[in-house]
C-alpha cells in the first residue's frame, strides 16, 4: 500500500468512526473518544522515538503541555482558529524537542530519558511562575457553544483530533517504510556500528525528537478547548507521561499497529474504569499493565499474535 | 545580601545536602556502579516514609529507628526486584528501553499503591527534636535538618567503608569493570549485584525515614526528587560516594540560595536545569571516571 492510498484508507475509517458517533447522538462518546485519539496521537508519536530509535522519553507530558500552554498564550495574545494553534503548538514544541536532544542525546540513552523527566519539571516551574498564563492559578479558556457546519464544540474538537491521529499514524507508517526509518532501526539495533557504517546517527534521532515532539504537542493544542481550565498540574500530569510509554509497549513498539491497538485498548479501558471504578485505580491498572507486559511479553500484542498474521500473510502476497 | 541571610542559606543548603547524599547514595550505587537505571528509587524513599509514618503513629516509634528497623526488609525487596530486572532484562542482552520502562512502571505502582492506601494528604511524624533549633550565635540549626543530615553522614561514611574495604564491597565496585576478572576471583556477578542492589534499596528505608523527619509527605512527592538525584549523580560523577556528597552539597547550597533570595517557587528547576547543564558540558561529572 502507498502512504496515499493508506492515507485516504485511514480517513475512510475515520469519517466512518465519527458518522458512527454522530449516529449515536450522545455528546459523552464525543468527550470520550476525544481522550482516546489524544493517546492514539501521544502513543503513536511516542514510538516514532522510543519505538524506532530505542529512546525512551518520560517527558511526554511536557511536550502535551507545551503545546496546550501555546493554545493559552494565544488564545489571550491572538485568538487564532485551532488549525493554526496546532501547527504552531507543533513548532514550539518541537523546537524544545530538539533542543533537548541536542544536549544529551550525544551521551548514552539512559542520559537522555532522565533529561526529558528533568525537562518535565523545569518547563512546569517555568508555567508554574509564567503570570501571563495563569501561573500556578491556571487559566479559563471560554469556548463558543457551536461551530457552523459541524455542530457542536466538542464535535469539532473530536474532528480535530481524528484528523491529528490519521495524520500520526500515516507519517508514523511513511516513516517506517522509508530510509528514515532503517535509519532509526539501525540505531536501535547498535548504535555503535550504525555510526561505524557511517549512518547519521545524531541527525536522524534529532529528526526523531523533534517529529516526535512535534507531534505531541499537536496533541497538546486542542487540550486547552477541550477542558476548558487548564492548570500546570493537570497539564503536565505523570498519567499522559505513563500512558504515552504504556500503550506502545502494550501494543508493541517495531510497528505502527503496535500504539493505535495500545492506545485503543487502553484507553477505551481507561474511559470505562474511570466511570464505573476510580480514576486511581485505573491508573494502577495501567502501571500493573506495563510491568507485566514488559515483563512477560516483552514485543507487545503485536508480537504475540504476528506469528499467526505473518504466516498467512506470506501465503497471501509472496515477497 | 546581608551576612546573617548568607551564612544561613549557606548552611541551610548544606545541611539539605547531607539528606540529598542519603536520597542519592542508592542511586549512585543502582546507577554508578551497576549499571542499572532504577529511575524507582524515589518511589522507594516514599515507601519509606510512610513506613516509618506508620511505626511512628502506631507505636510511637523514632521514625530514624523505624528507618534501622525497614533496613532489611527494604534489602529483601530490592534483592528481589534485582532477580526479576536480571531475569526478564539483563539476561536477554542490552535492552536499556525495556529495562527503564520497567522501573517506571514500578515508580507509577508505588505511588498509586501509597494513593490508595494512605490517600493524598501530607502525612508527618512525631519525634522530639523535630521543632527544637540549636542557636549558635549567628547560625541558627534546626534539628529537624541537622539530624537526618548526620545520620546520612554517618550512612554515607559506613558504605564507603565498606565498599572500600570489604571484600564483598571490592566485588560490587569492580563488578562494573570487568565481570570476568570477578569470575576469576571466586565471585558470582549476578549474586554481587544483588547485593549490591539490596543494599541500594536498603538506603531508600533510611532515606525515606530522613525525608518524613525534615517535611510532611504525600505520595507524589518523590517525582521531585527524581531529577535531583539524577542531578547529583551526574554531577559527582557516576558511582562515586564521595562525588555523590559535593554533588548533594552542591545541589543543596544552590537551591537554598535561590530559595532564600528569587523565592522557593524557583527552586526545583535549579536542580534540573544543573543537571542538563552538566550533561552537555562535563557528562562524566565533576569526579568522574
Amino acid at each position: 500500500m502507498r502512504w496515499w492510498t493508506f492515507l485516504l484508507a485511514c480517513s475512510a475509517v475515520a469519517a466512518a468512526v465519527f458518522f458512527a458517533a454522530c449516529w449515536l447522538a450522545n455528546d459523552y462518546y464525543f468527550f470520550a473518544g476525544y481522550t482516546v485519539l489524544q493517546f492514539v496521537v501521544l502513543a503513536t508519536a511516542w514510538n516514532i522515538l522510543g519505538g524506532y530509535c530505542g529512546y525512551v522519553n518520560f517527558g511526554s507530558a511536557a511536550f502535551f503541555a507545551v503545546g496546550a500552554y501555546t493554545t493559552v498564550f494565544f488564545h489571550k495574545a491572538l485568538p487564532l482558529p485551532i488549525p493554526a494553534l496546532v501547527l504552531l503548538a507543533g513548532i514550539a514544541s518541537g523546537l524544545i524537542g530538539l533542543g533537548t536532544g541536542y544536549l544529551t542525546l550525544r551521551l548514552r540513552g539512559a542520559f537522555f530519558s532522565i533529561a526529558t523527566l528533568a525537562l518535565a519539571v523545569v518547563l512546569q516551574t517555568l508555567v508554574v511562575n509564567w503570570n501571563y498564563v495563569g501561573g500556578s492559578r491556571g487559566a479559563y479558556v471560554v469556548r463558543p457553544n457551536e461551530v457552523a457546519l459541524i455542530g457542536s464544540y466538542v464535535q469539532y474538537l473530536f474532528l480535530i483530533m481524528l484528523a491529528l491521529a490519521v495524520g500520526a499514524l500515516a507519517v508514523a507508517r511513511a516513516i517506517e517504510r522509508s530510509r528514515l526509518g532503517f535509519g532509526f532501526a539501525t540505531i536501535r539495533d547498535d548504535e555503535l556500528a550504525a555510526e561505524a557504517s557511517g549512518v547519521p546517527t545524531l541527525k536522524l534521532k534529532l529528526i526523531a525528537t523533534t517529529l516526535s515532539g512535534a507531534l505531541m504537542g499537536m496533541a497538546g493544542a486542542p487540550f486547552p478547548y477541550y477542558i476548558g481550565y487548564l492548570e500546570p498540574a493537570s497539564a503536565f500530569g505523570l498519567p499522559y507521561a505513563v500512558n504515552a510509554i504504556a500503550m506502545p509497549m502494550i501494543g508493541g513498539t517495531t510497528s505502527w499497529v503496535g500504539p493505535l491497538i495500545g492506545a485503543l485498548l487502553l484507553g477505551t479501558l481507561q474511559q470505562v474504569a474511570t466511570v464505573t471504578i476510580s480514576s486511581a485505580v485505573n491508573l494502577l491498572l495501567v502501571g500493573l499493565l506495563l510491568v507485566g507486559f514488559v515483563i512477560v511479553a516483552p514485543k507487545g500484542i503485536v508480537g504475540l499474535v504476528q506469528p499467526y498474521w505473518g504466516r498467512k500473510r506470506k501465503r497471501a502476497e509472496p515477497p | 545580601m546581608t551576612a546573617d541571610l548568607f551564612v544561613n542559606a549557606l548552611v541551610a543548603g548544606m545541611l539539605l545536602g547531607g539528606f540529598y547524599a542519603a536520597v542519592t547514595v542508592g542511586i549512585s550505587i543502582a546507577f554508578g556502579i551497576l549499571d542499572i537505571v532504577n529511575i524507582a528509587h524515589p518511589g522507594f524513599v516514599i515507601l519509606g516514609s510512610y513506613i516509618a509514618y506508620m511505626m511512628n503513629a502506631r507505636f510511637g516509634i523514632d521514625p530514624i529507628v523505624a528507618g534501622i528497623l525497614a533496613l532489611p526488609v527494604f534489602y529483601l525487596l530490592g534483592a528481589a526486584i534485582y532477580q526479576i530486572y536480571y531475569h526478564s532484562f539483563e539476561k536477554r542482552g542490552p535492552e536499556a528501553l525495556r529495562g527503564l520502562a520497567f522501573f517506571f512502571g514500578l515508580l507509577f505502582i508505588t505511588e498509586v499503591t501509597l494513593i490508595l492506601a494512605f490517600g493524598v494528604d501530607y502525612r508527618y511524624v512525631q519525634a522530639a527534636y523535630i521543632d527544637r533549633t540549636v542557636n549558635l550565635r549567628l547560625v541558627h540549626l534546626p534539628l529537624r535538618m541537622l539530624v537526618p543530615c548526620l545520620f546520612s553522614l554517618l550512612m554515607l561514611a559506613l558504605l564507603q567503608l565498606y565498599l572500600t574495604r570489604t571484600f564483598t564491597g571490592r566485588a560490587i565496585m569492580a563488578v562494573a569493570q570487568d565481570q570476568l576478572a570477578l569470575r576469576l576471583m571466586a565471585a558470582d556477578p549476578v549474586r554481587i549485584k544483588r547485593i549490591a542492589f539490596g543494599i541500594s534499596i536498603a538506603t531508600a528505608a533510611m532515606a525515606g525515614a530522613f525525608l518524613i523527619i525534615i517535611q510532611p509527605v504525600e505520595p507524589s512527592v518523590g517525582r521531585e526528587y527524581i531529577g535531583r538525584v539524577f542531578a547529583i549523580c551526574v554531577l559527582g560523577g557516576l558511582g562515586s560516594l564521595p562525588g555523590t556528597l559535593i554533588g548533594a552539597m552542591l545541589l543543596g547550597v544552590v537551591e537554598s540560595f535561590t530559595a532564600t533570595f528569587y523565592g522557593p517557587s524557583w527552586a526545583p528547576a535549579v536542580s534540573f536545569g544543573l543537571l542538563l547543564a552538566t550533561l552537555a558540558f562535563r557528562p562524566a561529572g565533576l569526579l568522574g571516571r
